[in-house]
């Protein structure tokens, strides 16, 4: 009621006290009658100062809904941090924290925020300082005094709110900004957005907080009154109008799992949160992590919104028109915490039904059929319901006369049950649906066939037409990235398999391929960790998108949704009148039984849970450098690591890549030893690195040479980060990072390649691990690529490979036979055991090296580094120096890697040093260490040399992998006695036990 | 009020075949023994009374027909989930006809016939493995990726998963369920490629059982009324260390059936009956 105060006093200081009573006393039917009095009212003040405003006058209900749409966005900000203390009992751990972080904004916007907010001042500022002194006025107006000291709180918290967006607006921009400078890497599409983002993931928890809040009170008030609640949403629409005021005003039209449509009023540089929240607030939802807007792209496919980013740039040049759906379905509906929300995935999941998208036999179709009339209609009443009387409902795609006799069967056997009882039904046989949740892409493998990719919660499913041929659970999958229009996963090693495999896959087109990147991304965030990963701000340098699901994920909305206290919010279902009707007496509001929902609010599957079972691992990277210049060590890494990402590798159709020693992933990321045990990893690594171009360009300070790497390498970072950061989930592989020289490395061969890749796709082809010997071939195939290179971006190189690649075909390759000849036994055998799996999975594709053209990328301006391959020998002296002696050698890889900075771009000239030479050391047995030697030039003229290990001991819990990792440590200082070993990543990954019988 | 996907392993009816005549010399078999006809017969009335007198199904014996020596293993020629029935095309080309007797009496039985009939398409039903949530498919000599799509086409609740099999006749041959969420599967190179497989491809966890022998990996779980779980497996005889491992299924009411001497002709356990459950309707 307060907040109605706020904006009518705005409007007409004196009436205000009028028309509050008047809408207090109003039932809620009164929506329209309100509307049309806060349009009269307001259009006076709004419309002056929104002339775009005029045209939409007609539209009486837009102005009041979206100024009540305002309200929930903005007012959370202010009106949590009022309240935190009182709140903050309610809050989960990680909001706390957030806050924390935040609040330093805040504060400043609640207090002095109203002069610092210039253009909402004024407005704000009468609205604040009215309000309370209409409440005052109120009080004596209204009956119940303490009414009114709800109401003034709420006002307050709505006032704040509202001043806080404007603030918002541009106090994020300049954060936004901020941020950039420090950050050199944002892309300029994603500042803003991306400054926002950091703050709006407190905003976000503000809001809910507040909105928690709000709806306390509103129950409380509820009880009294429902109408009261109505009142206030429209009052402070009314009051969100007045902000409106300066902006320019779109009008969104959401369609909502009803059918019905809903139009809002947003500011057109508002964000897709802005919308979301009214859509939610509409719907009086507050389980909304598992919901969201999507819109149709030019091309007529579904995306998204992002909700942190503004809604115009993502819509691009389509229309304001959006979808309310859900997003993420939950595994388990009865861990829903109100009913509210059971019914809307209800909704969602009849549409998914009757549109085909998910399939279901006829008997299911009957019996989901008929749950959805016992909620919507009630008791099956032969007097009235004659079949005729479900023509208006669609069970299935193709209805039947003999589907709709089934359902009405059925629909009697179901007597007695409330519509909250029949939903929950509903909702348990839909859930065992195989294809429930399941979000379907259109793709090819490597060999061209047909698929489709399942985003679920568990992980990414692969079909061919209906059959599942392939799975990928979330802690099989180290890393996904898209390049161009290719997608691929980069699995863990299984217990057999020494090596990570990527496998690839062809979308339609680059936007597809980004969005099934995204909602990968999404979805693991969404239902494999506990909290989202840390914005990416921290690193030095990100290459590829950087977008990240910053809501909440299920664990934490889990937890948000168990401290809901609010009555079950009444709401209409699509025939409600006549479950009145048919439920005899039952009270309309509450047909639901929350006891129940509330009841099934403990957690069970929580991602939690599975994450701390499946992960643990501690990650060790040991890094040595002579020189203290961590960044410029990095730089020359990321060079590493963006061959891998880079070129995707080949893969060879039917096999497992048994990797021999040496992935040049791995080798990018120079000594990582993964301890496999039976590991599952839970870390994601995502990567896009199409975007990477562009960003790299500005990001370009550290390296521009080896920038593509650099990428690879921060987003190598990111991913220690989360893992630390996220704590249970993401510890899993074990790296280790030294300079030393590998414990168990023979070098033997010496390669001269400009990338590592090559060497790495030359042994996926030809499945037999060995290199060493055949590497030249290789070599020279790659060497004609470097000075075609020149001038070329520094991303070329890796891309080159690639082209190359192509070129060695598995049976062409020359070093095929010595390559198996070489190889261990073991694992020759472990190989054949693989490919037979994939075999099986057939349809997984592989990477597929063909596809790799060598442009970079197509939407993205291609950065332009110029590099020089060089051979020299010099190198190879590097490398006979690092030869170790003790470790039995089963096979060992030696490339070198040169870069020479012939031209230096612009973005060159900040950098701190140039990559001159790097070069990696495989070697594989017990522990497969791999050795990348990076030798820069800082810009002084001197050179340092840092040498990264990675040691991967695998083996069953008989081993004691502390001890090896030890000894392994041990060797590599002794190595390099003069050098010092600066970093130790260790990377745990422990399976539980399998199955045992 | 049994809802979708509840009440795995409870069945009602069998459907089996008696034995012809030209089982003895015709039937198809990986290996070359000699088969004892009178032996076999033997074996099949046991496991016909097991199902009727001990277990209490009803069981409905389709007439032996000469001309289909393969006949008796009912199994391959129907899928049966729900009330729905899929009318299979035995990957063996002798063995197409066998499907018309079946057809006949699983429709007397009520239950809503598919049939496959695309002629691209095999299928036999001892390459498909029903674990009560999602159907895996063995793509075997004698079932191919189209008679598996058609299968996922017909039971659309599940997931249809294809798994390679290699070097064994079915994808049976070398597992089974032993209780819900408890896979049988044999100890072979073979038999642990196939469950490795399973396990990657699908999102429930299931328990394994091992046994040393492949072909005693084939059994046949029931939870019936009044009885609880119900499993036929081999007998101590002819694979002494398996039936050692089942043994220790404490909780089930175990019937070890002498299946011996089907076994020469690659019959398991399971082949031998189509089992439905009438009272599944939902």
């Amino acid at each position: 009621m307060t907040t109605e105060v706020g904006s009518e006093t705005d409007v007409k200081k004196e009436p205000e006290k009028v028309p509050e009573v008047q809408q207090q006393t109003e039932p809620q039917q009164t929506e329209q009658p309100d509307k049309a009095a806060d349009s009269a009212a307001q259009p006076a003040s709004a419309s002056d100062d929104q002339p775009q405003e005029e045209s939409q006058s007609a539209e009486a209900k837009s102005d009041p809904e979206a100024a009540a749409s305002p309200e929930p966005s903005s007012p959370p900000a202010a009106g949590g941090q009022k309240k935190d203390k009182g709140i903050s009992r309610f809050l989960p751990p990680w909001l706390k924290r957030q806050k924390s972080l935040s609040q330093d904004k805040p504060a400043e916007s609640t207090e002095p925020p109203r002069q610092e907010s210039v253009e909402a001042v004024k407005e704000e500022h009468e609205e604040t300082s009215q309000p309370k002194e209409e409440a005052d006025g109120e009080g004596g107006a209204t009956t119940s005094t303490e009414q009114t000291e709800e109401v003034k709180e709420v006002k307050e918290v709505k006032e704040v709110k509202e001043v806080k967006e404007v603030k918002e607006v541009k106090e994020v921009r300049e954060e936004s900004r901020a941020e950039e400078v420090q950050v050199e890497e944002k892309d300029k599409e994603e500042e803003k957005s991306i400054g926002s983002a950091d703050t709006q993931p407190v905003r976000e928890e503000k809001e809910g907080e507040s909105e928690v809040k709000e709806s306390e009170e509103q129950t409380e008030k509820k009880e009294e009154k429902k109408e009261e609640e109505q009142v206030n949403q429209q009052e402070t629409s009314v009051l969100s109008a007045l902000k409106l005021k300066k902006m320019k005003m779109v009008v969104c039209h959401v369609t909502l799992l009803d059918g019905s449509q809903f139009s809002c009023e947003v500011e057109k540089r508002a964000k897709g949160q802005y919308l979301f929240f009214q859509v939610c607030e509409q719907l009086n939802l507050l389980e909304k992590d598992y919901f969201g807007l999507s819109f149709k792209d030019n091309a007529e496919q579904r995306c998204w919104l992002d909700p942190t980013k503004e809604i115009k740039r993502q819509i691009r040049n389509s229309q304001w028109q959006f979808a309310f759906s859900v997003k993420f379905y939950p595994p388990d509906p009865s861990q829903l915490t109100e009913d509210i929300t059971r019914y809307l995935l209800c909704l969602q999941l009849r549409q998914d039904i009757a549109s085909g998208r998910l399939p279901c036999s006829f008997v299911t179709h009957a019996l989901l059929g008929s749950y959805t009339l016992q909620a919507e209609l009630g008791d099956h009443d032969p007097e009235e319901h004659r079949l005729d009387y479900i023509s208006d409902f669609q069970f299935a795609p193709n209805q039947t006369k003999e589907l709709e006799e089934k359902v009405v069967e059925l629909h009697k056997s179901h007597r007695g049950m409330t519509p909250a009882q029949a939903d929950a039904q509903f909702l348990e046989n839909a859930k065992k649906l195989s294809m429930y949740g399941v979000d379907l892409h259109h793709a090819k493998d490597s060999e061209g066939v047909d698929i489709m990719l399942g985003v679920c919660a568990n992980g990414l499913l692969i079909y061919k037409d209906r059959l599942r041929i392939n799975r990928f659970a979330w802690p099989k999958i180290l890393k996904i990235s898209y390049k161009r229009s290719n997608f691929y996963i980069k699995i863990r090693p299984g217990e057999a398999e020494q090596f990570e495999s990527t496998v690839g896959f062809k979308l339609p087109n680059h936007r597809a391929a980004k969005r099934v990147w995204k909602v990968c991304v999404e979805h693991h965030t969404f239902f494999r960790l506990v909290s989202p990963e840390q914005p990416t701000k921290t690193k030095f340098l990100t290459l590829g998108s950087k977008f990240r699901y910053s809501g909440r994920t299920q664990a934490q909305t889990r937890q948000a949704s168990s401290l809901i206290d609010r009555p079950a919010p009444y709401f209409q279902r699509t025939s409600s009148k006549r479950i009145s009707r048919s439920l005899d007496g039952a009270p309309v509001v509450n047909v639901s039984d929350y006891s129940q929902a509330l009841t099934a609010g403990a957690g069970e599957n929580g991602p939690s849970l599975e994450l701390n079972s499946d992960s643990k691992s501690p990650q060790v990277e040991v890094v040595e450098k002579p020189n203290e210049d961590a960044d410029t060590s990095l730089t020359s890494e990321t060079a590493f690591e963006t061959d891998k990402g880079g070129a995707p590798e080949r893969k060879v159709p039917q096999q497992t890549p048994p990797r021999p020693g040496t992935d040049s992933r791995d080798a990018s990321k120079s000594a990582e030893v993964k301890p496999e045990v039976n590991g599952q990893p839970e870390v994601v690594e995502v990567v896009e690195e199409t975007v990477v171009i562009e960003e790299v360009v500005k990001a370009k300070p550290k390296s521009p040479t080896p920038e593509a790497a650099v990428t690879v390498e921060t987003e190598h970072a990111a991913e220690v980060k989360e893992e630390r950061s996220l704590s249970s989930d993401s510890e899993s592989e074990d790296e280790a990072e030294y300079h030393a020289q590998p414990p168990s490395t023979s070098v033997s061969a010496q390669l001269i390649k400009e990338e590592p890749e090559e060497e790495q796709e030359a042994d996926l082809t030809q499945q037999a691990p060995p290199s060493v010997i055949e590497s030249q071939p290789i070599t020279e195939a790659a060497e004609p690529a470097p000075a075609a290179e020149e001038e070329k971006p520094a991303a070329q190189p890796e891309e080159e490979a690639c082209a190359d690649e192509p070129l060695l075909t598995p049976d062409e390759a020359p070093n095929g036979h010595a390559l198996q000849d070489e190889a261990p036994p073991t694992l020759k055998a472990t190989a054949a055991e693989e490919e037979e799996p994939h075999i099986v999975n057939g349809s997984a594709s592989r990477v597929e090296t063909e596809h790799l053209p060598q442009v970079i990328c197509c939407s993205e301006p291609p950065v332009v580094k110029t590099e020089m391959v060089t051979i020299s020998d010099t190198f190879a002296a590097q490398k006979t120096e690092i030869s170790t002696k003790e470790v039995p050698i089963v096979h060992t890889e030696t490339k070198t890697i040169t870069y020479e900075a012939a031209q230096l771009d612009g973005n060159g000239d900040g950098e701190p040093g140039v990559l001159m030479t790097a070069q990696t050391i495989t070697s594989e047995s017990l522990c497969t260490t791999t050795t990348t030697h990076i030798t820069k030039t800082l810009k002084g003229g001197l050179s340092e040399t840092r040498i990264e290990k990675r040691i991967v001991i695998t083996g069953d819990s008989d081993i004691d992998h502390d001890q090896a990792l030890a000894q392994a440590i041990k060797e590599a200082k002794e190595q390099h006695p003069d050098m010092s070993v600066t970093r130790v990543v260790v990377h745990k990954e422990t399976e539980l036990a399998e199955d045992d019988d | 009020m049994a809802g979708l996907m509840s009440g795995f392993g409870s069945f009602t009816h069998a459907v089996v075949r008696a034995v012809p005549q030209s089982l003895a010399k015709e039937a198809l078999r990986t290996g070359s023994q000699e088969v004892d006809l009178l032996k076999v017969r033997e074996e099949y009335d046991e496991y016909v009374s097991v199902l009727k007198h001990r277990l209490g199904l009803e069981v409905v014996e389709l007439p032996a027909d000469d001309a289909l020596p393969d006949s008796v293993f009912v199994e391959d020629v129907a899928v049966v989930c729900g009330d729905t029935a899929l009318i299979t095309r035995p990957g063996a080309e002798s063995r197409r006809k066998e499907t018309e007797a079946m057809k006949t009496a699983l429709t007397e039985l009520g239950l809503n016939i598919v049939e496959m009939t695309d002629e691209s398409a095999t299928l036999d039903g001892g390459d498909v493995l029903f674990t009560g949530r999602e159907f895996f498919v063995g793509l075997s000599k004698r079932t191919n990726q189209r008679g598996a799509e058609i299968l996922a086409d017909v039971f659309k609740d599940y997931a249809v998963s294809t798994v390679p099999v290699q070097d064994r006749l079915h994808l049976k041959t070398v597992c089974s369920m032993a209780a819900p969420g408890l896979i049988a599967i044999g100890s072979s190179e073979p038999a642990q490629k196939v469950l490795k497989i399973m396990q990657q491809m699908s999102d429930h966890k299931y328990d394994k059982l091992t046994v040393p022998d492949d072909y005693a990996a084939n059994c046949i779980y029931m939870n019936l009324p009044g009885k609880g779980d119900v499993l036929l497996h081999c007998t101590p005889e002819e694979f002494p260390e398996s039936a050692k491992v089942f043994e220790k299924l404490k909780d089930h009411m175990l019937i070890p059936v002498n299946n011996q001497e089907k076994a020469k002709v690659d019959g398991g356990l399971t082949c031998l009956s189509v089992l439905i459950n009438k009272k599944n309707n939902i």
